[in-house]
């Protein structure tokens, strides 16, 4: 059954959204993962306007932001003042990005970016997950403790602030900071930066795991909110139908994954998900290195 | 059908064409002047009906032409082993979508002068670089590739097009073809031009206005999204937030 998208302005089969969003929705709930950067490059692939697919993606993570902070929050595990100080990071970060995008966009080369950006921070992750899962599955026989963590520059910077949940006493410009760099990466990705979050609050600033998925949840809800908004005026590309099945898909999907996720051991899944998110970076680069089929593209058509 | 028919013969024949030669003889009509897109749009079929004094010297050509826009197009160029966008072009007068039907072959009976004046055929169309002394001499003396990559997208994207043959005579007076349209056809106004040319001559000649317009919730999802994008961002982040805390609702329970 097909179905007309009113502002992707495409016609796309509504069984393959809805599948796409519970494969996506599975995923993320066994790896435990947002999976913006698996949905967004699969709905440019099927034909959806790449500024669209960005868009409407982040109003998507709002949906499924929502449904994983309240779970956490029960269980206390929401470092509330360090949220806000990413958050307040974020909202700065991600209103750059959307000025950044819709310039890219005029310039012609927003695709561009938009999978040099996935390259990159796939590229990164994805090697540096699969890193560790393997040395975790070596190591498991015999037990090294790990690493602690020693003082550095970090600690030098100031406007310190005390965050009680994290049991943390840094300077607030380092949220700041890692705030504004995944709001970019929110709006110009169309992902909840999750991926990079997660690891710089665990390694950068030093946070208790317990409380690191809840509070980046937290802030990834009001970032994605205020990118929806800004893309909405600016752009007008989220496209709420396709935010609509693509959550209903997805949030069914998320609930099978879960009940798969907690039989698989962590490492396992970590290496898992490494493997996933170098496949996605391999088939970006190959489409950004490999001859096109016609050396000429339309631009946006303007005028009316 | 018919009684429609006629309205339209007399309709056409006392606005349009008034002229001195054969042109009254030439009748056409839609099956529909507005193709409506709603929710489950996949494209869209017209039969486009006519009739003209067919006495084998006579051929038929349709158009179908509009929304005119101004069309960017970019070559790609090697960036550090990367494909990027390069030098562009920007041309004016780019039909959004553009058709062409006849009964034969147009090269068989149509020259090449009087299909650049009317723009008859994908070769005619009359594309004007914007800003053409501004743009470097690099570009200048390339436009043509770049052209020819607009006309090639726009095929491979289905917006283009041409089918010879596809206007059939039946008997001696009426004709019919099928006009298709896709479903990533932009919105907007069209012209539906039909020619009768006998010796490189058009003898008679006929415009319809086609509406491709958004009906019902698609419309409204679209005008809403553009007149009031700040509560429509707004709404969008409510549903989003309601649907996220009802399916966390409703998993808990089972």
């Amino acid at each position: 059954m097909q179905i007309y998208l009113p502002i992707a302005e495409v016609s796309v089969n509504i069984f393959l959204i809805l599948g796409m969003g519970g494969g996506v929705g599975f995923l993320s709930g066994v790896f435990g993962v947002g999976g913006g950067f698996l949905m967004t490059p699969l709905l440019i692939f099927i034909g959806i306007p790449p500024a669209v697919a960005v868009a409407t993606e982040a109003n998507q993570i709002v949906a499924s932001s929502v449904s994983g902070v309240l779970a956490h929050w029960k269980r206390g595990n929401v470092d509330f003042k360090m949220g806000f100080a990413l958050l307040a990071g974020g909202v700065i970060g991600s209103s750059l990005g959307v000025m950044l995008f819709a310039f890219l966009r005029e310039l012609g080369q927003l695709d561009l970016v938009i999978k040099l950006s996935y390259v990159i921070f796939l590229g990164i992750i994805g090697i540096l997950m699969l890193i560790e899962s393997l040395n975790t599955i070596r190591r498991s026989k015999k037990q090294i403790a790990p690493v602690r963590r020693t003082h550095n520059w970090m600690h030098g910077l100031p406007f310190k602030v005390r965050f009680r949940r994290s049991r943390l006493y840094i300077s607030a410009l380092l949220p700041i900071g890692i705030g504004i760099l995944v709001g970019l990466l929110a709006a110009i990705m169309g992902v909840g930066g999750g991926f990079v979050m997660v690891p710089a609050m665990i390694y950068l600033l030093g946070m208790p795991t317990a409380v690191v998925v809840g509070t980046s949840l937290f802030q990834i809800i009001f970032v994605t909110a205020n990118v929806t908004v800004l893309q909405a005026v600016n752009t007008q590309t989220v496209d709420v139908v396709l935010a609509l099945l693509l959550l209903a898909g997805g949030v069914v999907g998320a609930q099978f994954g879960v009940r798969v996720g907690v039989k698989l051991k962590g490492e396992q899944l970590r290496g898992l998900l490494a493997v996933m998110v170098l496949m996605v970076c391999a088939k970006i680069s190959y489409d950004l290195i490999a001859t096109p089929g016609d050396m000429y593209t339309l631009g946006m058509l303007g005028g009316h | 059908m018919s009684n429609r028919l006629i309205v339209a013969l007399v309709l056409c024949l006392s606005i349009v064409f008034g002229s001195q030669s054969r042109a009254n003889d030439l009748v056409v009509d839609l099956s529909k002047t507005v193709v409506p897109i709603t929710t489950s749009f996949t494209g869209s079929n017209l039969l486009l009906f006519g009739s003209f004094k067919n006495d084998n010297k006579t051929d038929i050509i349709v158009v179908v032409r509009g929304p005119f826009h101004d069309g960017i197009v970019r070559q790609k160029k090697r960036v550090l082993g990367v494909w990027a966008n390069g030098d562009e072009v920007t041309f004016e007068d780019v039909p959004a979508y553009y058709y062409m039907a006849s009964n034969r072959p147009v090269e068989e009976f149509l020259n090449d002068d009087l299909a650049k004046l009317r723009q008859i055929g994908i070769d005619s169309l009359d594309f004007s670089v914007k800003n053409a002394d501004q743009l470097p001499e690099h570009i200048k003396a390339n436009t043509g590739q770049f052209r020819a990559g607009l006309v090639r997208n726009k095929q491979a994207d289905g917006l283009f097009g041409r089918k010879l043959g596809n206007v059939h005579f039946k008997g001696d007076t009426l004709f019919r073809t099928d006009l298709h349209f896709p479903a990533n056809v932009p919105v907007g106004e069209y012209g539906v031009d039909v020619y009768a040319i006998r010796d490189n001559k058009i003898i008679g000649e006929h415009t319809t206005i086609l509406a491709v317009q958004k009906f019902g919730l698609e419309a409204g999802i679209y005008d809403f999204a553009h007149r009031n994008a700040l509560a429509y961002g707004l709404i969008a982040i409510i549903l989003a937030t309601a649907a996220g805390w009802l399916a966390s609702v409703l998993f808990r329970k089972s």
